[in-house]
């Protein structure tokens, strides 16, 4: 859908002190489905658009958790139940999780790069049996700033660790590569999905094919800046990809090559 | 395509493996032990069989910063292997600690005796060290959030 429909904010939550969980109902139409790993064009009227991937798929219900850095992150992260929004989507490519059916499943997310990746950890929750093991590596700046902890808690084989502890940290130090230390799986038979800024989508592949991970099989999401999201305007260029239509889940082994061009 | 092992233990060839093994000796501390304090005599080291250590700074005036934990399989000091053999950091328990102990006199002494025991003992903590110097690096890029 290339036009927004509008949506209803029916709740709204602080994550973290600069990020908000806002759930949005269809007012009147519906759009598609999401799929894991895809993202919306989201509308603050009178301020412009925003890619935001969906952080939890409901039926008709889109969840999104928005970090507040600039002017539409932040109209959007103050919106209050009753606010209207229009929505564009789906796009992007998603996942593909179905390609990593038997395999073992690393997800990896930096900061908020958890928000695209938790409907894929509940897919596969959802579906027991179908894949190996599961991890859930999860590495923040600080403790406040981890997302949906109760729910992370219940996740089995997840591990979070912060660069910097307050007072009351008592959990893993260092970054999110040393928990792969940790995880269980078998890099001739695993699949990873990976989330967060590029130096830590890089340390972290990078990591992984060290260990023998084919690169096919490390899907990374790559959130460059978007305007129209329809593969027109190329404002999210990457070499030869438009990542609004070719991404924003690329593998590594067409990733890698285009993430280590310096800048001109 | 090199396929890694992980763990210290798990990087070296097997013979080197067991004659280290040979100098080790089961220890465990209860979670709050201090192993040991910045600048103190690096004179033994540890590989962690279970539990969390944190490893951290002492800052004047302030609580010791906690800059890394370190947990199952991971090697708890490299100050022992060279000099002026002192620790860089100190050492915490955060959970109850099983770990193998070994004397770093001996086991220098031995890499001395024996150079090819004594060269895959220090490429295996050259290793270590190189790991924790990316990491420590990595993470002055503030990777998890947006520029501020
Ligand atoms: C496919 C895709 C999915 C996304 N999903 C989410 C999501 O689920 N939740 C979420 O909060 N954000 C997400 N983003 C990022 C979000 O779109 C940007 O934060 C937003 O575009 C910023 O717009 P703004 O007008 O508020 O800020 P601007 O005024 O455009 O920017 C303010 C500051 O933020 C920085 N900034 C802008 N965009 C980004 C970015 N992508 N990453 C890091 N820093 C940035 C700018 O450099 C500037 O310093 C996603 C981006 C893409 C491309
Ligand atoms: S955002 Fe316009 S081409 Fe991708």
């Amino acid at each position: 859908m290339t036009v927004p429909v509008p949506y209803r904010v029916v709740e709204c939550e602080a994550a973290t002190p600069d990020t908000a969980t806002i759930v949005l109902e269809p007012v009147e139409a519906a759009l598609q489905p999401f799929t894991p790993g895809q993202f919306a064009m989201v509308y603050a009227f009178g301020v412009g658009d925003i890619p935001l991937s969906v952080s939890a798929i409901d039926g008709h219900r889109l969840t999104h958790t928005v970090r507040a850095v600039g002017a539409i992150s932040g109209a959007l992260h103050a919106l209050r139940p009753g606010g209207i929004v229009g929505v564009r989507g789906p796009f992007g490519t998603g996942w593909e999780l179905s390609a990593a059916s038997g395999l073992d499943l690393l997800v990896v997310a930096g900061g908020i790069g958890l928000a695209p990746l938790r409907p894929l950890v509940r897919e596969v929750l959802a579906t027991p049996g179908r894949y190996g093991r599961l991890s859930v590596l999860i590495g923040a700046r600080e403790p406040r700033e981890l997302l949906y902890t109760e729910e992370v808690r219940s996740w089995q084989g997840s591990l979070t660790t912060v660069d910097r502890p307050d007072e009351r940290w008592q959990g893993e130090v260092g970054v999110v590569t040393t928990l792969l230390d940790r995880a269980a799986f078998d890099p001739s038979s695993a699949a990873a999905f990976i989330c967060g800024p590029e130096p830590m989508i890089r340390a972290t592949a990078g990591e992984l094919v060290h260990r023998g991970l084919e690169p096919d099989r490390i899907r990374v999401s790559l959130e460059r800046n978007m305007h129209c999201a329809t593969g027109h305007c190329g404002h999210c260029q990457l070499g030869p990809l438009l990542l609004c239509r070719d991404g924003p889940v690329v593998t590594w082994r067409l990733a890698q090559p285009l993430l280590m061009v310096r800048e001109l | 395509m090199t396929v890694v092992r992980h763990g210290f233990l798990g990087a070296l060839p097997p013979a080197h493996r067991d004659r280290l093994a040979g100098f080790a000796r089961d220890v465990s501390f209860p979670a709050g032990t201090r192993v040991f304090e910045e600048d103190g005599v690096a004179d033994r080291f540890w590989i962690i069989r279970s539990g969390v250590v944190a490893l951290d700074v002492h800052v004047p005036g302030r609580r010791a910063a906690v800059v890394e934990t370190l947990g199952e399989g991971d090697l708890l000091g490299w100050s022992w292997l060279f000099e002026p053999y002192r620790w860089h950091l100190g050492a915490q328990t955060r959970a109850a600690v099983v770990a193998s102990e070994f004397d770093a006199g001996r086991v220098r002494a031995a890499c001395e005796e024996d150079p090819a025991f004594g060269l895959a003992v220090t490429n295996c903590v050259a290793q270590v060290i190189a790991r924790r110097l990316k990491s420590t690096r990595t993470r002055l890029l503030d990777l998890y959030g947006p520029p501020r």
